[in-house]
C-alpha cells in the first residue's frame, strides 16, 4: 500500500522565531513533494493533535513527521497506532533550544534534520505485529524453595506451570531446615514456618507437573515457544512452555579446601549445613566422642570474602550463625557460643535479631581473624584468634567449632561452554599448528566446565545462561534485576545472587512476574524490556547472506542459531530488537521495517555538505537513543549551545551502527564522524550489554576504510557518555569540531 | 492476561501508591503483562528519591539511565495512568473490589505545558528548592528538574504573593491555569500496591553529630545532590561553608541506624552508599583524604567487589569505631570528630573539611490506608495469605534499589493474581 506523508511542523517554543518556517515547510513540500505539510504554532496543543488526526482519519495520511519537540516528549498524547509510521524531527531541543542566536547554520541544521526525518519517513513500512499461537506455560528448573514459590505462584496467577526438580522430591535446601531466619515483626524469633505445605500443594496443585528426579534434557526454541525435553525416571517427557525460571539454587562451599580453618583436623569441626543437620536431627553433640557440647565457636566468612576462595560476600551466614546460636541455646542454657566476624552483617530488620543475641551474657562475640585451629587437650579444638576488638590475640577452646561457609550458584556458565566446544574442534581441524596448540591451551583452561550443562539450551551461544561475575547469571543492571541476556529466561534465588529462603521466596515472585510478562506480550508480538512493545522485528534477506557469522555471533542475546553452513536461524521472540545483528552485517542484510542500514544511508545523503569554500564543515554524530540522546535533549532544556555543523541520528543502540554508514558519510565530504553511546567493560551501562563496545570494536575495521580514502583515523571518534553527562556533552563535541578544524575538510566534498 | 480472566469490571485492575523506583517498577511489569493501572504519586514528578541520586553503587551509573527506560516504557503504554501530586485518601472493600478514593492538588499548570520556560522567566519569586534540600534557589514557577517526569511544569502557589499571576500571563500556550482546584477522583481495583518509600532519618535529632550547628556537616542524601551535575554546586563537591574543595572528607556510618535511641534497625544501604561517596570525592580531588567510621561494613553478596575495589585507595581509610560527637572548629574552619577507634583501642579526635553523615531510612507510612498493618519501626508488614493490599519497596524494609525493584516487581504479581482471582469469581 502506498503510503501518504503527512509532515506537521511546529513553530511553537521560539521555533518559529529563530526559523523560516516558510524556508523550511518548502523543503517538504518542494524537495520532497510531500502530498500533506502543515505548520502550526501551537501542534502540541489539542488543536495540532486535532489537526493530525484529522489527516489520518480524513485525508488518508498514513505517515507522519512531526518535527518540534522533542520524540521524548509529549509522546502520550501522540500516541497512534503503534504500526503506523511515524518520525520526530527534534526542532526544539537540539535545533533552537541549543543555538539561541539562530542564522544561517542553525536554519541549515533545522532543514538537514527534517530531510533526514521524511527521508526515513519515506523509506519506512507500517510495521505488521507478528503475534502466533504460543504456549503460556512457565517452566521452572529446580524445585527448592525458590522455585516451588514460582511454581505457586504462577499457577495461582491462573498458568500452568511444569517444575523440575533433580532430586527424588521438592524442597531443596530450605526443606530440610527446622526453623528460618525471623520474618515477623518482633524479629526476635525464629520463623517456624517451613515449607511442608508449599510442597504438598505444588505437588497436588491441578496447574503444576512436578516432574522429580527429573533433569533438563534440552531445551530449544524462544519465549512463547520453548520445546523442552525432560528425562525422567520413567522416559523422556516433552513441554512445550513459554517461558523458563531457572531456579537451580546453591551448593555449600567445598570445606575440604578450608583446611586452614581446621576442616578436616578434628570430627569436631564442622561447616554451618553439617551443624543444621545435626541441630535439626538431635541434640547438640560433639561428632567425635558423641559427648554434649558445651562451647562451640562460630568462623565467619569460611570461604567468603576471601580472594582465595569466595570474594563475595554470601549475605546468609551471619544470620546462620545466629539462628544456630539460639538452636544451642534452647538445648543448652549454660552453654557458651563465641562468634568471631569479619563484620555482622544483619541488613533492615535482622538487627534485631542480632542485638538479641548479643545481649546474651553467655553469648562472645568479636570482629577477629581466625589465625589456626587445631586439636587441643580434653578433646576439644583450640581455636587461635588474631586482631580482636579486646585489643589482643587469644585462644579459646571449644567442643565443637563451626564454620560458616558460603554459597556457591548451581550455576552453568553458557558461554564457557560454548567456548570449550569451539575449542576442542578446532584443536584438531585448526588451520595451523599454532592454532590448534592455542585451542588446546584454551581447552585446558575450560575444560572444568565440561559436562555441567544444566538448562541444556540449544542455543548457538551456549547451553545456559551466560554469568556475570563469581559464575551467577545475575544481571548487571541495579534497576533491571531480572535482565538475563537469554529473553524469556529468568534466573531467581540464590543462583542469582546469594540470600536467604524470604528474600529467595520474594526473588520467586519477581521471577514469575516476569515470565508471564514475557510471554503475555510475545503473545502480542511485542518486545520485552528495554524496548517494550515493540512491534518491529528483523528480517534477514538470506540470499545474500555470505555465512560471516557476525551476526550470531554478536547477538547479545543469542536470539540467533545457526545451520550447518552458518547461516543465521533468527528466533524473533527472543529479539530485544536492538539492531545489533543489522549493526554486524557486512551484507547489509538485516532490516527492521522502521529501521535499516539503508534508511540510515539514505538519511546520511539527505544531509547537505557545503563545498569546502563555504568553510561550513559538517561531522556526523550517532548517538544511542537510550542515554546520550536524552543527554543532547537535557543539554537543550540547560540552553547549552551546541555546535551547529553537528547532525545527530539517532540509534537503538550504538551497537547497530554499520560501518558503511561511516564509508558514506566520509566518502560524501562530511567532514568526522562521532560515535557518543553508554558506558562499557565491567560496569557496562548499555542496556543492550554489549553494544557500545562492539561498535568500538568495529571501528577498527574502519581504518582499512580511511586508509582506502586516504583520510585520517582521527576524523572517527567513539566516545562513552552517561546519560547524566549533558554538562559535558557540548564541550566533547566542541573538541571533537576543533580536531576536525585541525585536519581540514575533507576532500571528498563535492563528489 | 490469561485467556480465561478478564479485566475487573469496572475500572482499572491495580492501583500503585508511590512513584518511587518501587511503585513505578510495579506499576509498569503489571502493565506490561496486561493490567490497566493507576500510579499515584504525591510529588510533580515521579522517580522517588533515585531521581536525586548521582550514582548508583557499585556501578557508578546514573540512575537517570534507568528511569529513562522506565519512563519510555510508561509513555508506550496507555494501560498505565500516572496522578502526579495525587494522593490516595481512602481504601474501602475488599481484595478484588476496593474502591480508592484520590485526592489530586492542584498544580496550576495543564498538559498543554511545553517546557518552554516562559512562566519561570516572568516569575519573580525564588524558593529554596526542593529538590536540592534547599542548598539552591528556584523560581516558584518552573520544572522539578530538566529530567522529570512528566515534562510538565508546576507553580509552588503557597510561595507566591497575593494576586500575582505574571505566570499566567506570560504562558503563550494557556497552560498556567491558577484558578486549578483540588480534584477528587474514584478508582475501582482489585488490588493496592502501596510503594510510599522513605525519607532519611532526621538528622537534626542527632544531637551529637554537629547536624544544624555547622554547615560542613552534611548528610549523605545532601552529598548526592552536590555531586550531581544538576546538583546546587554543578556537580562539584565543595564545603558549603565557604565553597572550598575540601582535603580531608569523614563519613559517619550508622548515623542514626543501629542506634536504639533512633532506628534500631540497620537501614542497609548506607555502607555501600558511603563507599560510593568516598569514590565522588576520590574522583574530583585527588588528593583529598577520605575516613569511613563504622561499626560493621556490610556490603552483602557481589557488593563486596566494590567494597573491596574502594579498600584498596589508599587515601580512603576505614576505622571501626562509633563516632561520640561531630563538632564545628571554631578556629580552624574544620570540623573535628571524636571517635574510639575500636581496633586501635585508643580513643581518636580528628579535624576534618567535610562530614557526611550517613543517615539511614525512614518508612513514609503515615496517613496509609485502613488495613496495612505496620510493625515496630512503622515499615509494612507484607501480610500472610492471599489479600489484596501489598507492599512494596522501602515502605515495607530498607532495602537497595535492586531489592526494591525486585520487590516491585513480585508485588506486581500478587496484584496481578488479586486481578485475576477476581476476574474469576466477580
Amino acid at each position: 500500500m502506498d503510503k501518504k506523508t503527512g509532515v506537521y511542523i511546529c513553530s511553537g517554543c521560539s521555533i518559529g522565531e529563530t526559523l523560516d518556517m516558510e524556508a523550511l515547510a518548502k523543503v517538504a513540500e518542494s524537495e520532497f513533494k510531500v502530498p500533506v505539510c502543515r505548520t502550526h504554532n501551537f501542534l502540541c496543543g489539542r488543536e495540532g493533535l486535532g489537526m493530525i488526526r484529522k489527516d489520518l482519519e480524513e485525508e488518508g495520511v498514513s505517515a507522519v513527521v512531526i518535527a518540534g519537540w522533542s520524540p521524548r516528549m509529549k509522546t502520550e498524547a501522540f500516541r497512534f497506532d503503534p504500526a503506523m509510521v511515524q518520525e520526530r524531527v527534534n526542532l526544539r531541543e537540539h535545533v533552537v533550544w541549543s543555538h539561541a542566536d539562530g542564522g544561517e547554520d542553525v536554519q541549515m541544521l533545522a532543514e538537514d534534520y527534517l530531510r533526514m526525518g521524511i527521508v526515513k519517513a519515506n523509506k519506512s513500512e507500517p510495521l505488521q505485529p507478528v503475534a502466533e499461537e504460543i504456549s503460556k506455560r512457565i517452566l521452572v528448573v529446580g524445585g527448592g524453595v525458590t522455585g516451588v514459590t514460582s511454581a505457586l505462584e504462577a499457577a495461582a496467577a491462573g498458568y500452568e506451570v511444569t517444575l523440575v526438580e533433580k532430586q527424588d522430591q521438592l524442597g531443596g535446601f530450605v526443606g530440610t531446615l527446622s526453623r528460618r531466619f525471623p520474618k515477623d515483626p518482633p524479629y526476635t524469633e525464629l520463623n517456624l514456618e517451613g515449607i511442608a505445605d508449599k510442597i504438598q500443594e505444588a505437588l497436588y496443585h491441578p496447574k503444576i507437573q512436578a516432574l522429580t528426579s527429573a533433569r533438563i534434557k534440552k531445551i530449544e526454541g524462544e519465549p512463547g515457544r520453548f520445546n523442552a525435553v525432560v528425562e525422567t525416571k520413567s522416559g523422556d517427557t516433552e513441554v512445550k512452555a513459554g517461558a523458563v525460571i531457572m531456579a537451580t539454587g546453591w551448593k555449600p562451599y567445598d570445606a575440604s579446601k578450608l583446611g586452614h580453618l581446621g576442616y578436616g583436623t578434628s570430627p569436631d569441626v564442622v561447616t554451618n549445613v553439617e551443624f543444621e543437620k545435626m541441630a535439626g536431627e538431635g541434640p547438640v553433640v560433639r561428632p567425635s566422642d558423641g559427648k554434649p557440647v558445651e562451647s562451640v565457636l562460630f568462623v565467619q566468612c569460611a570461604g567468603s570474602r576471601d580472594e582465595n576462595h569466595l570474594p563475595y560476600c554470601s549475605s546468609v551466614c551471619c544470620m546462620a550463625t545466629l539462628k544456630h546460636a539460639a538452636y544451642i541455646r534452647s538445648r543448652n542454657p549454660d552453654a557458651k557460643v563465641y562468634i568471631i566476624y569479619k563484620d555482622m552483617r544483619t541488613p533492615g530488620q535482622y538487627e534485631k535479631f542480632y542485638m538479641k543475641t548479643q545481649d546474651h551474657a553467655l553469648n562472645f562475640l568479636t570482629k577477629g581473624e581466625v589465625a589456626a585451629v587445631e586439636a587441643g587437650g580434653n578433646g576439644k579444638v583450640t581455636v587461635q584468634v588474631k586482631d580482636t576488638l579486646i585489643g589482643r590475640d587469644m585462644a579459646v577452646e571449644a567442643d565443637l567449632v563451626v564454620l560458616a561457609t558460603g554459597m556457591v550458584p548451581n550455576a552453568a556458565d553458557g558461554e564457557a561452554i560454548r567456548a570449550l566446544e569451539d575449542a576442542k574442534i578446532k584443536a584438531t581441524t585448526g588451520e595451523s599448528e599454532n592454532q590448534k596448540a592455542e585451542a588446546a591451551k584454551t581447552v585446558e583452561a575450560l575444560k572444568h566446565h565440561e559436562g555441567t550443562a544444566i538448562l541444556n539450551l540449544t542455543y548457538r551461544q551456549g547451553p545456559d545462561l551466560p554469568v556475570l561475575a563469581h559464575g551467577f547469571p545475575d544481571s548487571n543492571f541495579v534497576c533491571f534485576p531480572y535482565e538475563t541476556r537469554r529473553t524469556g529466561i529468568y534466573a531467581a534465588g540464590t543462583v542469582r545472587a546469594p540470600m536467604d529462603s524470604v528474600h529467595a521466596e520474594e526473588d520467586a515472585l519477581g521471577a514469575a512476574m516476569k515470565a508471564i510478562q514475557s510471554v503475555e506480550l510475545a503473545s502480542r508480538g511485542e518486545a520485552v524490556h528495554p524496548r517494550s512493545r515493540d512491534l518491529s522485528f528483523p528480517e534477514f534477506f538470506l540470499q545474500r547472506c555470505t555465512q560471516c557469522k557476525r551476526c550470531t555471533e554478536e547477538c547479545p542475546f543469542g536470539a540467533l542459531d545457526e545451520d550447518e553452513k552458518g547461516t543465521p536461524k533468527p528466533n524473533p521472540y527472543r529479539c530485544r530488537r536492538c539492531g545489533v545483528c543489522m549493526g554486524a552485517c557486512p551484507e547489509r542484510i538485516v532490516s527492521f521495517k522502521n529501521y535499516s542500514v539503508d534508511m540510515i544511508a539514505s538519511m546520511i545523503k539527505a544531509i547537505e555538505v557545503p563545498d569546502e569554500d563555504e568553510e561550513k564543515p559538517r561531522v556526523l554524530v550517532f548517538m544511542c537513543e537510550n542515554d546520550a540522546y536524552p543527554s543532547l535533549d537535557i543539554a537543550g532544556l540547560h540552553r547549552k549551545e551546541i555546535n551547529p555543523y553537528v547532525r545527530v541520528i539517532p540509534l537503538r543502540c550504538l551497537g547497530s551502527m554499520n560501518i558503511v554508514w561511516i564509508a558514506d558519510a566520509l566518502s560524501r565530504g562530511i567532514d568526522g564522524v562521532m560515535l557518543v553511546g553508554c558506558k562499557y567493560g565491567d560496569d557496562y551501562q548499555c542496556h543492550f550489554a554489549k553494544g557500545s563496545e562492539l561498535a568500538d570494536r568495529r571501528l577498527e575495521n574502519v581504518k582499512e576504510t580511511l586508509d582506502r580514502l586516504r583520510l585520517e583515523s582521527e576524523r572517527i571518534q567513539l566516545t562513552q557518555l552517561a546519560i547524566n553527562e549533558y554538562d559535558k556533552l557540548p564541550s566533547l563535541i566542541e573538541t571533537f569540531m576543533k580536531r576536525i578544524d585541525e585536519l581540514g575538510p575533507n576532500p571528498y566534498k563535492g563528489f | 492476561m490469561n485467556d480465561t480472566a478478564t479485566k475487573h469490571p469496572e475500572g482499572e485492575d491495580l492501583l500503585v501508591i508511590g512513584g518511587g523506583i518501587a511503585g513505578m517498577t510495579a506499576a509498569i511489569e503489571a502493565a506490561e503483562a496486561g493490567c490497566r493501572v493507576v500510579l499515584v504519586e504525591k510529588s510533580p514528578s515521579l522517580g522517588g528519591r533515585v531521581a536525586a541520586v548521582n550514582q548508583y553503587f557499585p556501578k557508578l551509573c546514573p540512575p537517570a539511565c534507568g528511569l529513562e527506560i522506565n519512563y519510555k516504557r510508561i509513555k508506550n503504554n496507555p494501560a498505565i495512568q500516572v496522578l502526579t501530586m495525587a494522593e490516595v485518601e481512602n481504601v474501602t472493600g475488599e481484595p478484588g473490589d476496593y474502591t480508592v478514593s484520590v485526592r489530586i492538588a492542584p498544580r496550576y499548570v495543564t498538559e498543554a505545558c511545553t517546557l518552554c520556560g516562559d512562566c519561570t522567566d516572568a516569575c519573580k519569586v525564588e524558593i529554596p528548592d526542593p529538590f536540592n534540600f534547599g542548598l539552591s534557589k528556584t523560581k516558584a514557577a518552573g520544572m522539578v528538574h530538566k529530567g522529570a517526569f512528566p515534562a510538565q511544569y508546576v507553580i509552588h502557589r503557597e510561595a507566591c504573593p497575593d494576586n500575582c499571576r505574571s505566570c499566567e500571563a506570560a504562558c503563550q500556550y494557556g497552560a498556567v491555569h491558577l484558578a486549578q482546584q483540588v480534584e477528587r477522583r474514584t478508582f475501582h481495583v482489585a488490588a493496592v500496591v502501596a510503594a510510599t518509600g522513605w525519607a532519611p532519618y532526621d538528622a537534626a535529632k542527632l544531637d551529637n553529630l554537629g547536624y544544624g550547628k555547622t554547615p560542613d556537616v552534611v548528610t549523605n542524601v545532601i552529598m548526592e545532590r552536590l555531586a550531581s551535575p544538576d546538583g546546587p554546586t554543578g556537580g562539584k563537591i565543595l564545603r558549603p561553608s565557604d565553597g572550598k574543595a575540601p582535603s580531608r572528607v569523614a563519613f559517619v556510618q550508622c548515623a542514626g541506624s543501629r542506634d536504639e535511641n533512633h532506628l534500631p534497625y540497620c537501614s542497609a544501604v548506607c555502607c555501600p552508599a558511603s563507599l560510593k561517596q568516598a569514590t565522588y570525592v576520590r574522583e574530583q580531588h585527588p588528593d583529598a583524604e577520605v575516613t569511613i567510621f563504622y561499626i560493621d561494613i556490610r556490603t552483602l553478596g557481589r557488593l563486596e567487589d566494590f567494597y573491596s575495589k574502594v579498600a584498596k585507595d589508599e587515601k580512603i581509610r576505614l576505622v571501626k569505631g562509633k563516632v561520640a560527637k561531630v563538632s564545628g572548629d571554631a578556629g580552624t574552619g574544620g570540623v573535628t570528630v571524636e571517635v574510639e577507634d575500636v581496633m586501635g583501642g585508643r580513643k581518636l579526635t580528628e579535624t576534618f573539611d567535610l562530614v557526611v553523615l550517613a543517615t539511614g531510612i525512614v518508612p513514609q507510612t503515615d496517613g496509609l490506608p485502613e488495613g496495612f498493618v505496620l510493625d515496630e519501626f512503622n515499615f509494612i508488614a507484607q501480610p500472610a495469605g492471599r489479600t489484596g493490599l501489598y507492599a512494596a519497596g522501602c515502605a515495607r524494609r530498607p532495602e537497595e534499589v535492586s531489592a526494591t525493584v525486585q520487590d516491585g516487581t513480585g508485588s506486581a504479581l500478587r496484584a496481578f493474581q488479586c486481578v485475576v482471582r477476581s476476574a474469576h469469581h466477580g
